[in-house]
């Protein structure tokens, strides 16, 4: 054990940067588009690198990262990268071989672009691949939306660019709240109390504490070693199941999808924004979700119709009025819409500023 | 192999599938093979199969390890444990090939050879493992000089933009600052605790694309004080069309000057006229736009550094937060004490104040912002504001008579 290592951090990056980059480190000039998904960087020294960006799927193998790795040595000397939105850069020198590196891509089935005005690929959680409270799976929707707008992950036809996150339940580790559509797996009921279970498994102190509405208390019966859930206090966040395994909240047939628009991060412009709910449920239909698909993909292109140049979602659902969103869209409008949590003042009609 | 007749249905279309790719590795590692098989049955289903971890770990951390079993064991013995390993990722995601083999052959000898590459956090997960072989791992990845990032109620591990690698916006270098601090704080890191976790990340500019105001406690976004730099020739090369809009990034053919660029300018700080782009920097905010729109023309400042931000986190519990601003501007140059020193001081007050589970962000709405700025020694200024308050509820501590009596504008 005198040897063990612990605590060293992750390598410097400095051992992993192109020469390129360390002769030009904090001296690049500007960047120019050169088509989707090919990006060049030039420096105040005149050099130049170009970026060859592909989508993943995210949840990889480590055959297709050492696939990746062999283009990166027959193309960039080694060397390349991963972008915040779990693209694939490739880094070169030579703009000759950029041509090569997109045929060997394609054979891969590696898609090109994710730059500009185009839908890049979906941040997402994990799902029904690894997650223990899920409301849908992930990586399988992704998929199938993705493969329904592929046309606008290779392009850039869209009045700006367009962030779609997916999270699989309210608990969002993808953070998806801030995204221009952003879709999340919903529960619907609270969870199932199994008395029997829980009395062999769970520690109800801890049971209780996890709850963050308190909605958790214990079974009024003493002889019961349980606890009951006061169900209009539960937001189906799914931590009591963290705690206790005997307390499942899911629920086949009424879990489900929910659609938010109009998330930003950037500042340009306007502020940053976060996502508003949209549309409040759709059903968890898998292997290919074709109705999270559709309402996807008519959001997408109503916003494409209506926004003015270099608007993003959010903007130009500001400029419309999220009345005139929801009849654009075609989406009707429910209790559901109208906020009743922490800050819900905020969200009011306080004016006559409305259209009919 | 199991058969998957509703996950084969991804096989098909354009986008990349991970089913073809999990099907790779499924025939020699029996872990993807049950992987494949559990997750056909959530997809019949329709729920997961996966419980939550217990304590499983390496000797001596907290973190780095989150324990995952499955809820049919019977049926699925190769993944009746699959814990993942969180394995720090390099500042801005570069890597070698040598070194990504690398990993890649550890968790090939030590895991399902499955991975995210990369986690919403920013490590590359490791996905799938048994207990046993958790040890073996990590040896054999802090051998090879890499090691795991954080979980639970930890400091977890920071992430950063591209930065001065290879962006012309970097206000300050992101990946040393994120390298740094993750340097800085590896004790809190493995040993959670924390009332919950602490993200930090860094942005080079108000783009902001590591999401930093969405998404971390401490979100560090560079800024530049001075003004914008112009280069008049290229402004009219953008308004003659010679150069396209948005680094090309765009279907637009050509910038109409004044209609895409300074009447939408959020402060109308700019103008165009007879050919020259003029700026009133004072009265920019750093929006970004007009950069983002010409490339070639318009630089950032050379006065750079970073605001801090602080409180983000998803919605749980009170409700999605974005960072506000607590710090307008920090030069944030190496070997960045001053950073070092508040997060420091923003722990301590947090650790003394915070409730288990209550994020920074939750903690200041619950005790205020002057709680805050005086318990981690920052002065109130107009740029953490949108707005003053629009009630008479203000009220008056000791210490606010005294610094009058002395002529200060506020307690220090």
């Amino acid at each position: 054990m005198a040897d063990r290592i612990t605590d060293i951090g992750p390598p410097k990056f400095d051992k992993f940067l192109p020469p390129i980059i360390k002769d030009n480190y904090g001296k690049w000039k500007y960047h120019d588009i050169l088509e989707p998904g090919v990006l060049m960087h030039v420096s105040e020294s005149g050099a130049k690198i170009f970026s060859v960006r592909g989508g993943s799927g995210r949840l990889v193998t480590t055959d297709f990262i050492k696939d990746v790795c062999d283009l990166a040595d027959k193309f960039c000397d080694g060397y390349l990268r991963f972008t915040s939105r779990n693209n694939i850069e490739f880094l070169l020198t030579d703009q000759g071989k950029i041509a090569g590196l997109k045929d060997a891509c394609a054979k891969m089935g590696i898609p090109i672009g994710g730059t500009g005005h185009s839908v890049t690929s979906i941040v997402h959680t994990q799902g029904w691949v690894h997650c223990h409270t899920p409301a849908i799976d992930a990586s399988g929707i992704v998929k199938a939306v993705m493969d329904d707008l592929f046309e606008y992950f290779g392009s850039h036809k869209l009045p700006a660019q367009v962030r779609i996150a997916l999270a699989c339940c309210l608990n969002m580790c993808g953070a998806v709240h801030c995204s221009d559509i952003a879709i999340l797996g919903i529960h619907r009921t609270p969870p199932k109390v199994d008395h029997e279970r829980l009395r062999h498994l769970c520690e109800i102190p801890t049971t209780i504490a996890s709850c963050p509405t308190g909605a958790i208390r214990p079974h009024p019966d003493k002889s019961i070693k349980s606890v009951v859930i006061n169900d209009d206090r539960c937001m189906y966040c799914g931590n009591c199941y963290t705690m206790c395994p005997a307390l499942p909240v899911f629920d086949s047939v009424k879990g489900g999808v929910a659609l938010l628009v109009g998330g930003k991060v950037s500042n340009s412009k306007s502020a940053p924004m976060f996502s508003k709910l949209a549309v409040p449920y759709l059903p968890n239909n898998p292997p290919r979700w074709p109705e999270v698909v559709a309402a996807v993909r008519k959001i997408l292109i109503k916003y494409a119709e209506g926004a003015n140049k270099f608007e993003r979602v959010g903007e130009w659902v500001t400029r419309i009025g999220w009345e005139k969103f929801f009849e654009v869209c075609e989406i009707p409008f429910t209790f559901q819409h109208i906020d009743e949590y922490r800050w819900a003042y905020d969200t009011y009609r306080t004016s006559m500023h409305f259209k009919f | 192999m199991h058969k998957t007749p509703l996950l084969d249905q991804l096989e098909s279309g354009p986008w990349p599938s991970f089913i073809t790719d999990l099907k790779r590795v499924a025939g020699r590692k029996k872990a993807a093979a049950d992987l494949l098989g559990v997750l056909e049955r959530s997809y019949k289903d329709k729920i997961t199969h996966w419980k939550h971890g217990g304590i499983v770990g390496v000797l001596g951390y907290g973190s780095g390890i989150i324990g995952r079993y499955i809820d049919i064991p019977d049926e699925f013995p190769g993944v009746e444990h699959f814990h993942t390993v969180r394995v720090n990722q390099p500042s801005g995601w570069f890597y070698t090939t040598a070194a990504l083999r690398e990993l890649c052959d550890i968790w090939d000898k030590h895991g399902s050879s499955i991975l995210n590459v990369h986690g919403s956090t920013g490590d590359m997960i490791f996905l799938g493992t048994t207990t046993d072989q958790l040890e073996p791992c990590f040896a054999a990845l802090t051998a090879k000089g890499w090691d795991l990032g954080g979980s639970g109620s930890a400091m977890r591990t920071p992430s950063c933009c591209v930065g001065q690698a290879r962006c012309e916006w970097a206000c300050y270098d992101t990946m040393d600052l994120c390298y740094q601090t993750t340097q800085n704080f590896q004790f809190e890191m493995h040993r959670p605790s924390f009332p919950y976790k602490f993200k930090v990340k860094c942005s080079g500019c108000p783009n902001d694309c590591v999401a930093a105001i969405a998404r971390a406690d401490m979100s560090v976004i560079g800024v530049w004080k001075d003004d914008i730099r112009i280069d008049q020739a290229a402004v009219k090369a953008y308004a003659g069309g010679e150069i396209k809009p948005a680094g090309g990034g765009t279907i637009y053919k050509k910038l109409d000057i004044k209609a895409d660029v300074t009447d939408l300018c959020p402060t109308i700080c700019m103008s165009y006229e007879g050919g020259k782009l003029s700026i009133d920097n004072k009265n920019c905010n750093h929006c970004m736009h007009c950069i983002n729109m010409m490339p070639q023309a318009l630089r950032i400042g050379t006065e750079t550094g970073a605001t801090l931000l602080l409180g983000s986190h998803a919605p749980i519990l009170e409700g999605a937060q974005m960072s506000w601003v607590i710090v307008p501007f920090m030069a944030m140059e190496a070997p960045y004490d001053e950073f070092t020193e508040l997060i420091g001081n923003i722990h301590e007050w947090w650790s003394e104040n915070g409730k288990n589970r209550e994020r920074t962000g939750e903690l200041m709405l619950r005790l205020g912002m002057r709680a805050f700025f005086e318990g981690v020694g920052l002065p109130p200024v107009p740029q953490t504001i949108r707005t003053p308050r629009a009630n008479p509820f203000f009220f008056w501590h000791a210490e606010d008579f005294e610094a009058e009596a002395a002529g200060r504008k506020y307690i220090k």
